[in-house]
């Protein structure tokens, strides 16, 4: 990287790039003069300084991160009395808060709405948004533009924009309200954001797989079954992993069709009620609120890689 | 959306090469089908219904009536809340997305400038990103309960004044800004992706020429990311837009409502101070039963975010051409 510099002025310049290694690491001396030694000293002690500031900003800023966790978690396990008293650290654990909130009626019902909501939504939507997405990435025709402009708009539009008509339908011509169908139909036909996000992965993917797909006279469908579904997989975890975590997250969605079911409620919407049930118990709440924060969180530490690759995915290979 | 009629399809062209076209156009068709369908009945309809709806009288149990402009003149004339909620959703739209990408490159350069605990520390700053909104909202309204919420404890014991954060109509909005904050790990990862691609060549050129750490931010780094700043700040616009949740679900919290969802309570607690447009949507179209104002309103909604997605595909029409 750089050469330290006999003249001080210029060496002062040097640390703050440098300032990444550890302060152990010694910087090869090439050309000794008089002043250097001092001169390098100094640049060393600046290089040690700023890799304490860096780092220990870095800590304070995860403490603030991590705190949060930390107090909710405590207050979950306090007693009824002592959550409410503003203390920090519990008397006495009470695990069986958690027991108390699985036992909340409805809050198993929530669990599976919610599964069930993740799991088929996520299902419907890579099966039906991959062949979309190879077509917009991979076939030539008229209008293609025009295709991709379109899901891109889709895409940047609140859902409020459509929701009362489409409440409307919903409701009044299939009886569908007080139930998640009404969220979990929509995405066989295809998402937006999973469309736009699986083609950047298919543009990656060169052509020719696809040519001498053809060329051993394998038809699309299979080509895109056979060929393309193994090499797109980290694409495809990722929309899945981002669709699960939509539909698991969803509140809007849950409070438009089910808010008149309790028994079609979600984790999402019914923590709120759940809150509201119980305002003074916030040791209850938090552990509801752990409860529904968990199981993201869990499957983000099993599929952290294709996760921070679907991240990236949206931003940086556009 | 037409799917092309082949240049050159006309006559005396041989038959195979025109079978296979329409073959072509078939396949074509069949792969985009589910989004043919999808768009046109979950988009398209219910936009042109919307457009229909805000012309209309309609309580969702007598017909729709006729009733010309009046719906528009009703929101942007007369109805009490929609200053409330443009104001606020402008407020979190500039200051929100504003403070979100810098603190997004801040954590960004400073993950990259660490050279132990990488790991541990892009976890650290990551999870909270994941944290599903209403329970990050519930965690937050409890954190900072100005009665016993923990961080106004702590802030007593070294003695600084806390303010009353959800509570207090001048600090829910920043409260919201600071759990928006505390999810800044997307960001973050776009972030340290484009800091990690800028040519490690042009510090080396820039340090020579005797820049300091500010000079380098701005002179190589800043033109670096320009792309993705840009990114950020065009879906950080849209997706505040519709900001609704954690607003929402604040003030209801804060206000102490100890009666279920669904129930009608006056939104933007405190004072109007969280209400937003996506939220006034809501309780005009399913709580006030004033079809029509709603659709007046999703259609305010529906041109901003227009506006904003145009001005993303000029600026960045490398979303599209990536391939060709």
């Amino acid at each position: 990287m750089t050469t330290p510099t006999p003249s001080a002025a210029q060496a002062a310049t040097v640390p703050a790039t440098t300032a990444g290694r550890l302060p152990e690491a010694r910087q090869p001396v090439r050309t000794p003069s008089p002043g250097s030694t001092a001169a390098l000293r100094r640049a060393r002690r600046t290089r040690v300084l700023h890799w304490i500031a860096v780092h220990s900003t870095a800590v304070a800023l995860a403490l603030a991160f991590v705190l949060p966790f930390v107090f909710v978690f405590l207050t979950s396990v306090m007693s009824d009395r002592q959550a409410m008293s503003g203390e920090l650290w519990p008397t006495s654990w009470h695990w069986d808060n958690y027991a108390t909130v699985f036992r909340t009626p409805g809050f198993l019902d929530w669990w599976r709405n919610s599964l069930m909501y993740a799991l088929l939504g996520t299902l419907f939507t890579v099966c039906s948004s991959l062949p979309v997405a190879y077509a917009l990435a991979k076939f030539r025709f008229r209008g293609r533009r025009t295709a991709m402009l379109l899901v891109i708009s889709t895409m940047m539009l609140p859902p409020q924009v459509i929701v009362v008509p489409m409440y409307l339908v919903w409701a009044q011509q299939f009886h569908l309200s007080g139930s998640l169908w009404p969220l979990i139909i929509p995405m066989a036909f295809g998402d937006a954001y999973s469309i736009f996000l699986l083609r950047q992965f298919l543009l990656t993917i060169p052509k020719e797989y696809i040519e001498s797909a053809r060329v051993d006279g394998c038809g699309e469908l299979r080509t895109l079954l056979r060929i393309i579904v193994p090499m797109a997989k980290p694409g495809i975890a990722a929309v899945a992993l981002f669709q699960f975590f939509y539909c698991w997250n969803d509140y809007f969605g849950p409070q438009i069709y089910a808010a008149q079911n309790p028994g079609a409620w979600t984790l999402s919407y019914g923590l709120e009620s759940f809150k509201s049930a119980h305002s003074v118990d916030w040791n209850l709440t938090m552990a509801a609120t752990l409860l529904v924060m968990a199981p993201v969180i869990i499957v983000f530490f099993f599929a952290q890689k294709a996760f921070v690759e679907g991240v990236t995915l949206t931003g940086v290979k556009g | 959306m037409a799917l092309s009629l082949s240049p050159g399809g006309a006559g005396g062209v041989d038959p195979r090469l025109r079978r296979k076209k329409a073959r072509d156009r078939l396949r074509t068709v069949g792969f985009l089908s589910p989004w043919l369908v999808g768009f046109s009945v979950f988009f398209g309809y219910p936009l042109i219904a919307t457009g229909y709806f805000s012309f209309m009288h309609y309580n969702q149990i007598k017909q729709p009536e006729f009733v010309g402009w009046r719906n528009w003149s009703y929101v942007f004339t007369q109805m009490p809340l929609f200053g409330p909620a443009l104001w606020n959703t402008l407020w979190l739209v500039v200051v929100m997305v504003a403070l979100r990408v810098v603190f997004g490159i801040g954590v960004g350069l400073l993950v990259t400038k660490l050279k132990s605990g990488i790991g541990f520390f892009r976890t650290a700053f990551y999870v909270p990103y994941l944290a599903p909104p209403v329970a990050a909202t519930v965690a937050f309204v409890f954190l900072l309960n100005p009665a016993t919420g923990p961080v106004n404890e702590l802030l007593s014991k070294v003695g600084v004044h806390a303010p009353n954060w959800f509570n207090d109509p001048a600090w829910s909005k920043p409260s919201l800004v600071m759990l928006s904050l505390w999810g800044i790990g997307d960001l973050m990862v776009i972030f340290m992706a484009a800091l990690l691609d800028v040519p490690k060549e042009q510090y080396e050129a820039a340090e020579l020429d005797g820049a300091g750490p500010w000079a380098r931010f701005r002179y190589v780094t800043w033109p670096n990311i320009t792309p993705i700043v840009m990114f950020a700040v065009v879906t950080g616009v849209v997706q505040t837009m519709q900001y609704y949740t954690q607003a929402l679900v604040a003030g209801k919290l804060a206000s102490g409502v100890t009666i279920g969802p669904g129930t009608v309570i006056q939104p933007g607690y405190p004072d109007h101070s969280t209400i937003t447009v996506p939220q006034l949507v809501y309780q005009l179209g399913f709580q006030n039963f004033n079809t029509g104002a709603a659709c007046v309103l999703s259609l305010v909604l529906f041109a901003i975010a227009m506006a904003v997605t145009i001005l993303l595909m000029r600026r960045s029409s490398g979303l599209l051409s990536a391939e060709d």
